[in-house]
């Protein structure tokens, strides 16, 4: 271009534009979608601190991390998919079949057990608990991706398919602790850390936070899973395969809901079909408080933990106060339609 | 006569039972300005996404620097190096410029982390993001990292063009660039058109603008009804001449078109 210079000017000059604080904040927000959620963390944890000391003491952040761990596991699986703005309503059924299955085929004994071929060991049983996880996910990746069905619809159909393949295969049986090898229940193992007390699931939590957020943010698969929920004709017509991009998230997301399953064996100890029903929920929700949107292209996998944590922060302040479970739960309502608010105005961020 | 860097003949495209395309002829030489007008619906835009990798023909044939191609995707036509700056400008809006600049072509580290945990370069591809801007002289190399949403549409643009213009390409395509754009930023897109070509691009610009067109076209192909109705130059033919041969007005027989490229004998 001949006028170098020219053009130059205009964007310096565009750029010393006097922003007032909140817009700056906004700018702020908008670059590190995290950043809100953060904050809203620490002023949780500051304010029930203030009312009831006993929301800070060691024991109880400790149990607060524990009790987030099965969500917190299962919202990586939901971030991916929810970055490609899809959305997964099967991700507690196909961890619970997951669950189910290695459990199922880690008991050795008697006449409960459903399976011929039951009695494998664990590590096998484990392994093949998250094959059957992952192959579920790999399941809703292919109906979304080759028949080009809406996720929604998708996972609200296999989401009742798995649970009924739960029930038909394992017969609605718990697998109780003492039934079970202990390699099973492994991941509930827990060991002091300073003044707190971590479980290995909650340790393999942070690792996969930490594994997931690296590959999003270095890896050419990361940009494309951005890219692809962001604006899928674009992504296409760069030459990206978005088809490729979406069914391979739903296949790690279907690793991860693997490995969540394990770690629930060890959170609650034994394998129930029951474990929590809004499980899709609330991964959805840790999610959208984490400041991940849910129309795709934005956020990032951390903001999912602190979501999750806020939410159990939220539950665990107010029941220390004495509130009672209704307005508690109708507390994480508000609290989710604010963080969509909130998404919605740092989206509206102007150049 | 030379031959085309790009050239395509009796091109068909159909969607369902509407024709898009209809045994369409094109050429573009090494290194002009070609300029595609006609009517909404002419198919000029079903002409170019043949030649783009967006569509594949259902009949005719195409070459590219004298090879024969299909293109089944806009990747394989980037590979001859044919690059594309579509009317929507295929950018993903909340990456930020040197993403999108490098989008599906990504650098990876060298040695073991590039290879093994597959991370990309990205220092590098920021870097040289920045000189390809530079290059063509459109920002400042401080705001690379800046998401592509919070650019004016000029620079979006500049972007767009620029991602075309980076990986040593020899034809660059532009869908209506300048549709969206003020007064301002529209004669900047033309001056990046007029500098694509002094470095020996060969570009094929869509446009419905017909002052701009008269202003940067070496050639003007006008598409009529799903085939080339005529080839003109500014200097041969006025813009009412060319509405009119849009329109079926005026029919330009063979000898007074100018079907090899300006300069050389017809």
């Amino acid at each position: 271009m001949s006028d170098t210079a020219t053009s130059d000017y205009d964007l310096d000059e565009e750029f010393a534009v006097k922003r007032t604080p909140i817009q700056r904040l906004q700018m702020t927000l908008h670059r590190y979608p995290w950043l809100s959620s953060l904050i809203v963390l620490v002023v949780v944890v500051l304010v029930f601190g203030l009312v009831n000391e006993r929301f800070l003491l060691p024991s109880t952040i400790s149990l607060m991390i524990q009790q987030t761990v099965i969500v917190g596991t299962l919202a990586i699986a939901q971030t991916l998919i929810i970055l490609t703005a899809g959305i997964d309503l099967s991700i507690g059924a196909i961890m619970i079949f997951g669950q189910m299955l290695m459990a199922n085929f880690a008991v050795y004994t008697t006449a409960s057990n459903v399976l011929p071929i039951a009695g494998q060991n664990p590590w096998i049983s484990i392994f093949l608990g998250i094959c059957a996880a992952t192959a579920a996910g790999a399941a809703n990746g292919f109906l979304i991706v080759k028949f080009n069905l809406p996720p929604f619809i998708v996972t609200l159909g296999t989401w009742s398919v798995f649970m009924g393949m739960t029930l038909i295969l394992f017969k609605a049986r718990t697998i109780q602790g003492p039934e079970m090898p202990e390699q099973m229940k492994l991941m509930g193992e827990s060991f002091p850390v300073g003044p707190f007390n971590f479980s290995l699931g909650v340790v393999t939590m942070f690792l996969l936070y930490l594994l997931f957020a690296w590959i999003l943010k270095n890896t050419a698969w990361g940009t494309h899973v951005y890219a692809v929920g962001d604006d899928p004709v674009a992504a296409q017509l760069t030459g990206i395969s978005t088809k490729r991009v979406l069914f391979s998230v739903y296949l790690v997301a279907g690793v991860v809901m693997g490995i969540a399953a394990y770690i629930t064996i060890g959170r609650v100890g034994s394998a129930s079909p029951n474990v929590d029903p809004m499980l899709n929920l609330q991964t959805i929700t840790a999610v959208v408080i984490g400041g991940t949107s849910l129309f795709g292209g934005r956020g990032a996998v951390i903001g999912s933990l602190l979501g999750a944590l806020i939410v159990n922060a939220v539950e665990m302040g107010l029941s220390l106060a004495g509130v009672d479970q209704a307005y508690r739960t109708t507390a994480i309502g508000l609290l989710v339609i604010l963080a969509v608010g909130v998404d919605q105005w740092i989206r509206k961020v102007k150049a | 006569m030379t031959e085309p860097i790009v050239k395509g003949r009796n091109l068909v495209k159909r969607f369902g039972s509407v024709t898009g395309l209809n045994h369409a002829d094109f050429d573009l030489y090494q290194g002009e300005v070609l300029a595609v007008i006609g009517d909404n619906g002419a198919g000029k835009s079903t002409l170019i996404k043949c030649f783009a990798g967006a569509h594949t023909p259902d009949e005719g044939e195409m070459w590219v620097q004298g090879e024969k191609v299909e293109f089944k995707s806009t990747h394989e036509a980037r590979e001859h190096g044919v690059e594309t700056v579509f009317q929507t400008l295929a950018v993903a809006p909340a990456l930020d410029i040197s993403a999108n600049l490098y989008l599906g072509r990504e650098l990876r580290k060298p040695g073991f982390f590039g290879k093994v945990f597959r991370q990309l370069d990205k220092k590098r591809m920021r870097k040289e993001s920045g000189e390809h801007l530079q290059d063509l002289g459109i920002m400042t190399v401080q705001n690379i990292s800046q998401a592509v949403e919070t650019l004016s549409g000029g620079q979006r643009q500049a972007v767009s063009v620029a991602r075309a213009a980076a990986f040593g390409s020899q034809v660059i395509i532009l869908d209506e660039p300048t549709a969206a754009l003020g007064v301002r930023e529209s004669a900047k897109v033309l001056s990046l058109i007029q500098d694509l070509k002094s470095r020996g691009l060969s570009v094929i610009l869509i446009s419905h603008n017909m002052p701009q067109v008269f202003e940067v076209a070496d050639r003007i192909h006008v598409q009529r009804l799903g085939h080339r109705a005529a080839v003109i130059t500014p200097q041969t033919h006025s813009m009412n001449d060319a509405v009119a041969i849009m329109t079926g007005a005026l029919q330009v027989p063979e000898n007074e078109q100018t079907l090899s490229p300006v300069g050389s004998a017809a």
